[in-house]
C-alpha cells in the first residue's frame, strides 16, 4: 500500500477515521489542532456523518466524548497538554465511570514551551487517574495505537490517554494505513448506573478501577509497543520511552546499541520487563521527553537501589525538549558542533501582523491609561499575549484561558482600581465568561476588553464560538447595557476608542468594551478561499 | 543517498513549500523521509525552521543533530546565520541576500552578508531579482531551491516534477513560473561553484 506522508497529529487522524471513528471533539491548542482539522477536512467524515466541529473548551469536548462514548460508540478527544487542566474534572472521573463505546483521550505535550506556558508531563495525569496510556516513537505507531488503543478502550470498558508531543505532532513521515473499520451501533452501558458517580456507586467503581489496574500491567507487559531489544554490554540498560528512542537510535546508525534497551510504548509500566532489565544490567539510563516520571519510578524516594541515571542526576537536563545530542552526550559519546552562531545574532520573536486589529487596541489603551500608574491590565492567551512584547508592552500577565478577568477582579477588590481585563473572543467563550459573571454579581470596578476578531486567530484561524453572540452573553450574565461599548478598531477611531475607554475607566462598576474587526490573516484566508471556489478544478 | 536539511525563514516566507517540492521529489524516488516543522505562535512573524530528511535508509530522528545538517536552505539572510550550529563541516549554506526587517534591533546587512560570506561553503544570491525576472516576487522560495539543487543529488527534473504536482491546482502559469525561479536559482549556483 502507497505511504500517507502524515503529521504525527494526522496520524492520529487518520488512525481514528480508519478505526471507526463516530465524533472528534477539542478546542484548537498547539500542538493538538492539527488532529481536529484533518478530520474536519476529511470527505470520509463528512460522508459518514463524523463529528468533528470545535467545542467550547477541553472540559465541554471532554464530556461531550464521554456521552458519546456513553452511547456506544467511538469517541477522541483532543488537546494540549494545558487543556488537559480544563478538562482534568471530567478526565479523572472518566476513569471511575469507565468507558462504554472505545474513548481516546489525546494529550499533545509540549517540551520546551514552543507555544505554551509551561511543558507539564501528561503521563503524570494519566497515571493519577489510573488510566493506560499509550506513547507513540513515530507517525506510524500513532496511527497504529489508535486502533489499539480503541481495541483496548472496548476490551476493558476504560479511556486511554494517547500522549505525544510537539515534536511528532508536528513532524512529517510515511504511514501505511490499516483496514477501515465501520463505526459502532448504539448501544448503551450493560449498567445504567455505571455513569452515577454517587458515592455509594463512585465507590464499588473504584474498586473495580483499582482491581483492573493489574490487567492494564499485564497488557503492557504483552504489548507490541513495549519490547526489550537485547544488547551485549550490560555496563548499563536503557529504558526508553516514545519519541526519545529515535534520539537514542540516531546514534547508532548501523541500527543497534551495544546495551539492552526496553523500548516503553505503553503504560503502566511493564513490571516484568523493568525487572529483568534491573536484574541483568549494572545501571539504568533512562530517557524520556517530558518529567522524569519512568526514572522517579524506578529511583524510588531514597534512591538507595540501583544506579538510576537520567534527569535527577544531571545524565540528561532537568527540562526542556531532549534532541539527538543530548541523548548522545548521555551515552558518553563525544557531542558534535557545527559552527558556531555570529555575535552579530539577535533573536527575531512573533509579533502582532501589521494591520492587526490588537494594535489599535492597545495603542488606545496605552493612550487611556497613560495617566495612571503602571501594571493593571490582566491578559490572557492569544494572539494578544503578544501585546506584553514592545513596542506595546500593554498588558501585565498570561496565566491561563480565561484569567484575566477573575484577576482583574482579584485586584480590584485589592483596591486596584480601576483594573483592566484583556481577553479575545474565543478565550472568552472558553473560560471568561464564568469570572465576568462573579465581577458582575459582585459590581467590580473593573473595565474589560473583549478582543473581537471574529476568529480563533493564533491557532490559525479556527471558528470562534463567541461569534455573534458577544453581546447578548454579556447582557445576559448581568452586565449593564450602557455599559457594553462597541468600538471598531482602526487608525480613524483612535480618538473616539480613547474616550470610550477613559468613560469607562472611570465607572466604579464591570464594563465591557468589544473592539471589533477581523483578524486580517482570516480575511486574507477567506478571500482566497473565495478565489479558489471560483476556479474550476485543473487536475 | 541521504541528505539532512535545515530550511530556515521568517513564518510566511514559505519555507514549507521548499520542503514540500524537496519531499515530493524524494517520495517519488521511494526515499524515506522525516519533515519537522513549526506551527502555533512563530508563524507570526517569528523566526521558523524546519528539519527536513530524506534517506533511501530509515531515518531515526525528527531532528538533525547539530553538526550533521548538509544543507542550510534559507530565505532570509539573518535567519541563514541561526542554525549554523547544525551545518557539517563539509556542508553548503544556500541563502538569499534579500533581507526582511521586521525587527528594531535587526544588524547591520553588510555584516549579515559577511558572516555568510565567511561560511567556507556558500552560495549567496538576490532571490527576490532573479524571482520578479521569473514572473513574481513570491518565488524567491524556488529560486533558492534552485540554487540548492545541485547538491540534493537529485535529478532536477524530479524537482520540476514536484513544482507541477504541488502547484497544478494553481493553474499552468503558476507552474511554469515557479519552474524558470527553480532553473534561475540553478544557474546561480552552477556558475558560483565553477568560480
Amino acid at each position: 500500500m502507497r505511504k500517507l506522508l502524515l503529521l504525527g497529529d494526522e496520524a492520529i487522524a487518520q488512525g481514528a477515521l480508519d478505526a471507526g471513528l463516530s465524533g472528534i471533539y477539542a478546542y484548537p491548542g498547539t500542538p493538538s489542532t492539527e488532529i481536529t482539522e484533518y478530520v474536519q477536512q476529511s470527505s470520509y467524515a463528512r460522508e459518514q456523518g463524523i463529528h468533528s466541529q470545535w467545542s467550547a473548551n477541553e472540559k465541554t469536548a471532554m464530556e461531550a466524548a464521554l456521552g458519546m462514548s456513553y452511547a456506544g460508540k467511538r469517541a477522541m478527544v483532543c488537546m494540549k497538554h494545558v487543556g488537559l487542566n480544563v478538562a482534568a474534572d471530567p478526565f479523572i472521573n472518566s476513569a471511575i465511570t469507565g468507558a462504554n463505546g472505545g474513548l481516546i483521550v489525546v494529550a499533545a505535550d509540549d517540551p520546551s514551551m514552543h507555544s505554551s506556558q509551561n511543558e507539564q508531563d501528561s503521563r503524570f495525569f494519566g497515571k493519577f487517574a489510573l488510566l493506560p496510556i499509550l506513547e507513540p516513537s513515530n507517525q506510524q505507531e500513532a496511527y497504529d495505537m489508535v486502533h489499539y488503543g480503541f481495541d483496548l478502550s472496548e476490551k476493558y470498558l476504560i479511556p486511554v490517554l494517547l500522549r505525544l508531543t510537539t515534536r511528532l505532532a508536528h513532524s512529517r513521515a510515511g504511514v501505511v494505513r490499516k483496514e477501515v473499520r465501520s463505526q459502532n451501533e448504539i448501544r448503551l452501558p450493560s449498567d445504567l448506573r455505571q455513569y452515577v458517580l454517587l458515592p455509594s456507586i463512585a465507590r464499588k467503581r473504584y474498586k473495580h478501577l483499582l482491581g483492573d489496574h493489574h490487567h492494564f500491567i499485564r497488557e503492557s507487559e504483552e504489548s507490541p509497543f513495549n519490547k526489550t531489544i537485547d544488547g551485549p554490554d550490560r555496563s548499563m540498560g536503557i529504558v526508553v520511552c516514545g519519541l526519545a528512542y529515535n534520539y537514542l537510535m540516531e546514534n547508532y546508525p548501523e541500527g543497534k546499541a551495544p546495551y539492552p534497551v526496553l523500548k516503553i510504548g505503553q503504560y503502566p509500566l511493564p513490571r516484568i520487563l523493568m525487572e529483568q532489565m534491573a536484574d541483568t544490567c549494572d545501571e539504568i539510563l533512562v530517557v524520556e521527553d517530558g518529567y522524569p516520571m519512568v526514572e522517579e519510578l524506578l529511583k524510588g524516594y531514597l534512591g538507595r537501589g540501583l544506579k538510576i541515571k537520567g534527569r535527577f542526576d544531571g545524565t540528561i537536563p532537568r527540562d526542556g525538549e531532549l534532541n539527538p545530542n543530548i541523548v548522545a552526550v548521555a551515552l558518553g559519546m563525544e557531542d558534535t558542533v557545527g559552527v558556531p552562531v555570529p555575535g552579530l545574532m539577535v533573536g527575531r520573536p512573533p509579533s502582532l501582523c501589521s494591520g492587526c486589529p490588537h494594535i489599535d487596541s492597545y495603542k488606545a489603551l496605552n493612550q487611556a491609561l497613560a495617566i495612571l500608574p503602571k501594571g493593571r491590565v490582566f491578559s490572557d492567551i492569544g494572539c494578544y499575549t503578544l501585546g506584553a512584547l514592545q513596542p506595546y508592552e500593554a498588558i501585565n500577565s498570561c496565566v491561563d484561558m480565561g484569567a484575566s478577568i477573575p484577576m482583574a477582579k482579584g485586584a480590584a477588590d485589592a483596591g486596584m482600581v480601576p483594573a483592566v481585563a484583556v481577553i479575545g473572543d474565543s478565550t472568552f467563550t472558553h473560560s471568561g465568561m464564568t469570572g465576568l459573571l462573579d465581577a458582575v454579581i459582585e459590581k467590580s470596578p473593573i473595565t474589560v476588553l473583549i478582543l473581537d476578531n471574529a476568529t480563533t486567530a493564533m491557532t490559525g484561524g479556527q471558528s470562534s464560538a463567541a461569534e455573534g453572540r458577544l453581546e447578548d452573553i454579556c447582557r445576559g450574565l448581568g452586565v449593564e447595557e450602557e455599559h457594553i461599548r462597541v468600538v471598531r478598531p482602526l487608525r480613524k477611531n483612535h480618538d473616539e476608542f480613547v474616550r470610550i475607554l477613559e468613560e469607562e475607566l472611570a465607572y466604579p462598576g464591570v464594563s465591557v468594551i468589544i473592539p471589533r474587526r477581523e483578524c486580517i490573516v482570516a480575511i486574507d484566508k477567506r478571500m482566497r478561499d473565495k478565489f479558489k471556489k471560483k476556479q474550476p478544478a485543473t487536475s | 543517498m541521504k541528505k539532512d536539511i535545515i530550511l530556515a525563514g521568517v513564518g510566511g516566507q514559505g519555507i514549507l513549500s521548499i520542503a514540500a517540492v524537496i519531499g515530493t521529489a524524494a517520495l517519488e524516488q521511494g526515499m524515506h523521509l522525516k519533515q519537522s516543522e513549526v506551527h502555533g505562535m512563530s508563524q507570526r512573524g517569528g523566526d521558523v525552521v524546519s528539519n527536513l530528511r530524506i534517506s533511501h535508509q530509515e531515518i531515526a530522528s525528527d531532528l538533525i543533530p547539530f553538526g550533521k545538517a548538509d544543507l542550510i536552505i534559507a530565505v532570509e539572510p539573518l535567519e541563514s546565520l541561526r542554525y549554523l550550529p547544525y551545518l557539517s563541516k563539509k556542508g553548503w549554506l544556500i541563502s538569499s541576500s534579500q533581507h526582511l526587517n521586521n525587527i528594531p534591533n535587526y544588524p547591520d546587512l553588510e555584516e549579515v552578508l559577511q558572516a555568510i560570506r565567511s561560511v567556507p561553503h556558500h552560495i549567496l544570491l538576490n532571490a527576490d531579482t532573479l524571482a520578479r525576472e521569473a514572473g513574481s516576487v513570491k518565488a524567491a522560495n524556488m529560486v533558492i531551491l534552485g540554487a540548492a539543487s545541485p547538491f540534493l543529488e537529485m535529478d532536477f527534473t524530479l524537482l520540476e516534477d514536484a513544482i507541477r504536482t504541488i502547484f497544478i491546482k494553481k493553474g499552468e502559469e503558476v507552474v511554469d513560473l515557479n519552474i524558470r525561479a527553480l532553473q534561475a536559482g540553478k544557474e546561480v549556483a552552477l556558475q558560483e561553484q565553477a568560480l
